[in-house]
C-alpha cells in the first residue's frame, strides 16, 4: 500500500487512535494523549495522561473528572499540531462543547464525528460540516424509522403532560440524561414557563456548570434535599439510573416520563416501562445522517455503534465506500 | 378520527385502571353516536376481518417509500410491527397533516375501510396509497392496524362497561347485557345501549353475560362459606358452559366464549324446541351416555366440527344439564334469588325431553360429606363442586361471592399462551415449546413452560395459529397475542425468587386446549399463591431444576 493511503484513524483495543499524531479519540482505557469529543461516560473515561477538548466541553470534563487532571482546551476551529498531523475542534452540535475532530496529514483530511444531531439546540453550538477524504460517523440511529420531530413541539407536550399532571395533583418525574439532554430540554421550557423545576443532583450540578457557561434555563431546585417538600405538580428531571430508587419516595403518586431517540417505537415505549415517552434525542436521525454523509463530500464513510450494519449496506447501495468500525461507545441515550 | 387516536395513546400510555376509564368516559360524552358505537366495538375487543394482507402492504410500502426491501424489512424487525413502521416511514410533515381533514371514525370504517373489500386491488392500492400520504403518525398507524384486522386496545371489557356505565348511567350488569352477542354499531346501537327501558337488543339471540364462579377450598374456608343450609351444592360439570335461549320461536345456544354454536349440538337445538317462548337457561353442555357424563376428551371431538355428521352425533350425543333460569315469559329472572330460579327450573323442566336435564343439587348434610364426594369427583367425570348462595341474585362476571367452585386435585388451571418456540429433532420447525402466565393485575406474568400434552393434529394446528399470530420475534422465540387460553397440570407448588412470578411449578403440562375460554377468564398468580399458601405447609417440594 503506498503511504498516502494508510489510514490517519485504526479502530485498536484502547479506542481510535491516529498513528502519524500518535493519539487517541475518545479512548475506552487509559493513553497518554486523548483528544475528547465530548464528556460523556463512554467517551470520556479516567486515567489518561492528557486530555484535549473544544473550551466549554472542558470545563465540563473537568467537572466530571473531579478536577483539571492534565486538560487542556481548544477554541473551535484553530488547528493545533499533535504529532506529525494538524488538528482541529469543530462544532458537532451534540451537547455544550462537543466536537468533530478533523485531522490533517500531509495534505489528507479525516473528520471523526463523535457524536452529532443537526437539529437546533440552544445549548450548544450547531454541527458544521467539513469537507473530508474520510468521514468517521456515528450511526446510533441509522434506521428510517428514526426520524426526529421539531424539538419545540415535543417539549410543548412536556409541558402539556406536566400541566395535565398538575391537574390531577400528582408530580412529572422527566427521566433524560444528566449531561446535554437535560440542559437541552430545560432551555426549550423557556418558551413556555419560567417556573422553578426540581432536578436530581446529578443533573443539578451538570446545569450550574451550563449556567456559569452562559446558558439560559428556567431556576432550578434541588430535590436531592433532606427537607420536605410538596412535589405535587411539579416537574423533577432526573437520570433513568435514579428510577425504581428509594429516591423517587419523596414524589408521592407521579408520572414518569423518558427523553430519548428510543422513544420513537412503541415496543421500546411500553418495554421501557415509562408511562410516557419522549422523543427527543442529540444524535443525528436517519435523514440527517445521510446528509451528513453526503455533505462532506468524504470518499470513504466509516461508522462506529448502533446500526452501522444499515447504514453501511444504505451507503455503499448509493456508491459510496462505506465499511463499519468496531468500538466500545454506549447506545443508551 | 382525531379523538379516537387521542383514546388510544391515552390508553397506550397509562397502566392505571382509573385513568384508563376516565379517558373512555371522556371520549364516550363527546364523540358522535356513530363513533362512539364504533369505538366501543374496537375497545370490546372485536375485530374487523383483515381487508388487505401484510404482503401486500410490505410490498407497498417498498414502493412508496423508496427503501429497498432489506432496509424496510430491517425497520420491520426493529419496529416489530408492520402497522406502525408504516407509519413511522410514512410520517408526514406538519404542514401536510395540518391540511388533513378529521374524518370521523365511523366515517373512515364505513364509507372507507368496508367498501374497500369490493374494490379492485389497484383502487385499493390508490387509496390506501391516498392514506398514507396525507395522515398524521398515530391516524396512519390506527388505519393501518385496521387495514391488517390487528387492532387491538389495551383495556377489559369490564373497564369499557365501567366507562360506559358511568357515561350512561345505566348498571354496569344491564351494559354488560347489551354488549353481548352480535351487534351493529352505529347510531341506533349506540342509543340502544343507554335506553333506559330494558328494550334494547332487539335480537333474539342476544344472551345474558355469565355469572362466574371464584375458587374456594371449602375444607380450608368453611368459616367463609358459614352454614351448610346456605348454599345449593351441585356438581362441576366437565364439559362446556352453554347459555340456551328459547326466543320467538327459534333456539340459540351460546358458549362462553361469546361464539354462537347453536348448530354444533343441534340436539340440544331440537329438544329446545320443547321449552316455551321467552325462556334462557344457563347451563353445561357435556357428553352423555346411557344417563351417566362422559369425560371431557369425548365432548372435544365434537367442539372443533363445524359439520356435525350423523356420524358423530350417534357417538357421541350430547346432553344441556340445565342449572339457572335467567329469563322466562320474556322477563329477566337475575333478581330473584338463587331459591326462587331453581324452583321455577325445577318447575320448567318437570317433564323435559331426552338431551334437556336438571344439574342435580345434592342434598347431604355436612361439609364434611360434601368434602368426600368432592374427593371421588374423578371417578364421577366431574371437576369438583359448585356452591351456590341460595340468597343470591345472578351475578355479572366474576364477583365473587356467591358462587363458589370448590375443585378437585390434582392441580390444574387455567393459562394464557405469551410465547413459543420451535421444539428440537423432528419438531424443529414446529412451535412445540410454549410459555404460559396467568394474570397480575392488568397484565399476564409468565409462570410455567410446557411442552407435552398435545395431539399431534392440535399441534400443527397450534402452529399455524402462533405463526399468524406473532407479536413479536426474539430470535427463535416469538410473542404471541394473549387470547389462547389452556388447562395446564402441575404436580406440585414451590416459592422461587428464580422466577419473576415467584413461584415454580413441578412438571407442568398442557391438559387441554381451552378454546372455549377468553384469555380474561384465565386464572390469576393470587388463586396460584393461595394454593402455595396451602399446600406448602404440606410439605410439598418441588425440584429446583424441574421447572
Amino acid at each position: 500500500m503506498a503511504p498516502d493511503q494508510s489510514p490517519l484513524v485504526v479502530a485498536t483495543g484502547r479506542g481510535l487512535y491516529c498513528p502519524p499524531g500518535d493519539f487517541y479519540i475518545d479512548p475506552w482505557q487509559p493513553v497518554q494523549t486523548a483528544i475528547i469529543t465530548h464528556a460523556h461516560g463512554d467517551h470520556l473515561r479516567h486515567g489518561s495522561a492528557r486530555y484535549i477538548l473544544a473550551r466549554p466541553g472542558a470545563d465540563i470534563a473537568r467537572h466530571r473528572l473531579g478536577g483539571d487532571k492534565g486538560t487542556s482546551s481548544v477554541d473551535y476551529g484553530v488547528r493545533f499540531s499533535v504529532g506529525r498531523t494538524s488538528v482541529s475542534l469543530h462544532p458537532a452540535g451534540h451537547i455544550l462543547g462537543s466536537a468533530q475532530v478533523r485531522i490533517e496529514h500531509e495534505g489528507r483530511v479525516w473528520v471523526v464525528s463523535g457524536d452529532y444531531k443537526r437539529q437546533p439546540d440552544p445549548t450548544c453550538a450547531p454541527f458544521e460540516p467539513l469537507a473530508c477524504e474520510t468521514f468517521i460517523s456515528e450511526a446510533t440511529f441509522a434506521l428510517p424509522v428514526y426520524r426526529w420531530p421539531p424539538t419545540p413541539q415535543v417539549v410543548g407536550e412536556i409541558h402539556r403532560w406536566w400541566m395535565s399532571n398538575r391537574e390531577r395533583g400528582i408530580a412529572s418525574v422527566l427521566f433524560c440524561y444528566s449531561l446535554g439532554k437535560a440542559q437541552r430540554v430545560l432551555a426549550e421550557m423557556l418558551a413556555f414557563t419560567e417556573e422553578p423545576i426540581y432536578v436530581h443532583g446529578a443533573v443539578g450540578s451538570l446545569t450550574d456548570v451550563y449556567r456559569r457557561l452562559g446558558v439560559k434555563m428556567p431556576p432550578t431546585l434541588s430535590a436531592t434535599t433532606e427537607r420536605k417538600v410538596d412535589y405535587r405538580g411539579a416537574l423533577i428531571m432526573a437520570p433513568p439510573s435514579a428510577a425504581g430508587t428509594t429516591w423517587m419516595r419523596r414524589f408521592g403518586d407521579h408520572s414518569t416520563g423518558f427523553c430519548s431517540g428510543w422513544m420513537r417505537v412503541r415496543g421500546d415505549r411500553r418495554r421501557r416501562g415509562y408511562d410516557r415517552g419522549f422523543v427527543i434525542s442529540d444524535h443525528a436521525d436517519w435523514p440527517a445522517l445521510i446528509d451528513t454523509c453526503l455533505a462532506t463530500g468524504a470518499k470513504r464513510i466509516l461508522l462506529t455503534h448502533g446500526y452501522s450494519d444499515a447504514l453501511t449496506r444504505y451507503l455503499r447501495e448509493r456508491g459510496l465506500e462505506a465499511s463499519a468500525l468496531e468500538t466500545a461507545f454506549g447506545a443508551e441515550e | 378520527m382525531r379523538a379516537f387516536s387521542q383514546l388510544y395513546e391515552e390508553l397506550d400510555t397509562t397502566t392505571a385502571t382509573n385513568l384508563k376509564v376516565a379517558a373512555m368516559s371522556r371520549y364516550f360524552r363527546n364523540a358522535a353516536p356513530a363513533d362512539a358505537a364504533w369505538a366501543v366495538y374496537i375497545l370490546s375487543g372485536r375485530r374487523l376481518k383483515r381487508f388487505i394482507g401484510p404482503a401486500l402492504l410490505r410490498k407497498w410500502l417498498i414502493e412508496e417509500s423508496g427503501f429497498a426491501d432489506w432496509l424496510v424489512e430491517e425497520s420491520t424487525s426493529t419496529v416489530g410491527d408492520l402497522a406502525e413502521t408504516i407509519a413511522l416511514l410514512m410520517e408526514n410533515d406538519e404542514s401536510v397533516v395540518a391540511s388533513a381533514p378529521d374524518i370521523p371514525l365511523s366515517t373512515w370504517i364505513a364509507e372507507r375501510l368496508l367498501p374497500l373489500r369490493d374494490e379492485p386491488v389497484e383502487r385499493q392500492h390508490d387509496e390506501v396509497m391516498s392514506w398514507w400520504r396525507t395522515l398524521p403518525y398515530r391516524e396512519c398507524f390506527l388505519v393501518n392496524k385496521l387495514l391488517t384486522g390487528s387492532l387491538r386496545v389495551g383495556v377489559s371489557e369490564l373497564l369499557v362497561t365501567r366507562a360506559l356505565a358511568e357515561v350512561m348511567e345505566v348498571p354496569r350488569s344491564e351494559i354488560a347485557r347489551r354488549l353481548m352477542g352480535d351487534w351493529i354499531p352505529g347510531e341506533s346501537y349506540w342509543s340502544a345501549l343507554q335506553a333506559s327501558d330494558g328494550t334494547v337488543n332487539a335480537d333474539p339471540s342476544t344472551p345474558y353475560p355469565f355469572y362466574l364462579a371464584s375458587p374456594v377450598d371449602a375444607a380450608a374456608d368453611i368459616a367463609v362459606l358459614g352454614d351448610r343450609d346456605k348454599w345449593q351444592v351441585e356438581f362441576k360439570w366437565d364439559g362446556i358452559r352453554g347459555q340456551l335461549i328459547r326466543r320467538q320461536g327459534q333456539c340459540y345456544i351460546w358458549s362462553r366464549g361469546e361464539d354462537l354454536v347453536t348448530e354444533r349440538f343441534p340436539e340440544i337445538a331440537a329438544a329446545a324446541a320443547w321449552l316455551p317462548d321467552g325462556v334462557v337457561l344457563d347451563g353445561e353442555l357435556v357428553a352423555w351416555r346411557n344417563g351417566v357424563v362422559q369425560p371431557f376428551n369425548e365432548l372435544q371431538q365434537r367442539i372443533g366440527r363445524k359439520k356435525v355428521t350423523p356420524a358423530i352425533l350417534e357417538k357421541i350425543p350430547v346432553h344441556f344439564l340445565a342449572y339457572d333460569l335467567l329469563e322466562q315469559g320474556y322477563e329477566d329472572l337475575r333478581t330473584l334469588s338463587m331459591r326462587e330460579r331453581r324452583a321455577r327450573l325445577e318447575a320448567l323442566l318437570a317433564n323435559a325431553p331426552a338431551g334437556l336435564g336438571l344439574s342435580p343439587v345434592l342434598t347431604v348434610e355436612s361439609w364434611e360429606e360434601l368434602a368426600v364426594i368432592r374427593s371421588e369427583a374423578r371417578s364421577r367425570s366431574v371437576e369438583g363442586l359448585m356452591l351456590k348462595a341460595l340468597d343470591s341474585p345472578y351475578g355479572t362476571g366474576r364477583q365473587r361471592g356467591a358462587w363458589w367452585k370448590w375443585k378437585i386435585e390434582p392441580y390444574s388451571f387455567d393459562a394464557v399462551m405469551l410465547y413459543a418456540q420451535p421444539g428440537h429433532g423432528r419438531r424443529s420447525n414446529l412451535y412445540t415449546d410454549y410459555t404460559f402466565g396467568v394474570w397480575r393485575g392488568d397484565e399476564i406474568v409468565p409462570v410455567a413452560k410446557a411442552y407435552a400434552g398435545l395431539s399431534n393434529k392440535e399441534i400443527e394446528q397450534l402452529d399455524k395459529w402462533i405463526r399468524s399470530h406473532t407479536k413479536e420475534k426474539f430470535g427463535p422465540v416469538r410473542s404471541v397475542e394473549p387470547t389462547q387460553v389452556f388447562e395446564l397440570g402441575y404436580e406440585g407448588i414451590a416459592a422461587s425468587t428464580r422466577h419473576k412470578s415467584g413461584i415454580a411449578l413441578r412438571f407442568p403440562r398442557i391438559l387441554r386446549w381451552r378454546t372455549d375460554k377468553p384469555a380474561s377468564e384465565a386464572d390469576t398468580l393470587g388463586a396460584l399463591q393461595a394454593v402455595l399458601e396451602t399446600h406448602s405447609a404440606a410439605g410439598d417440594a418441588v425440584d429446583a431444576d424441574a421447572s
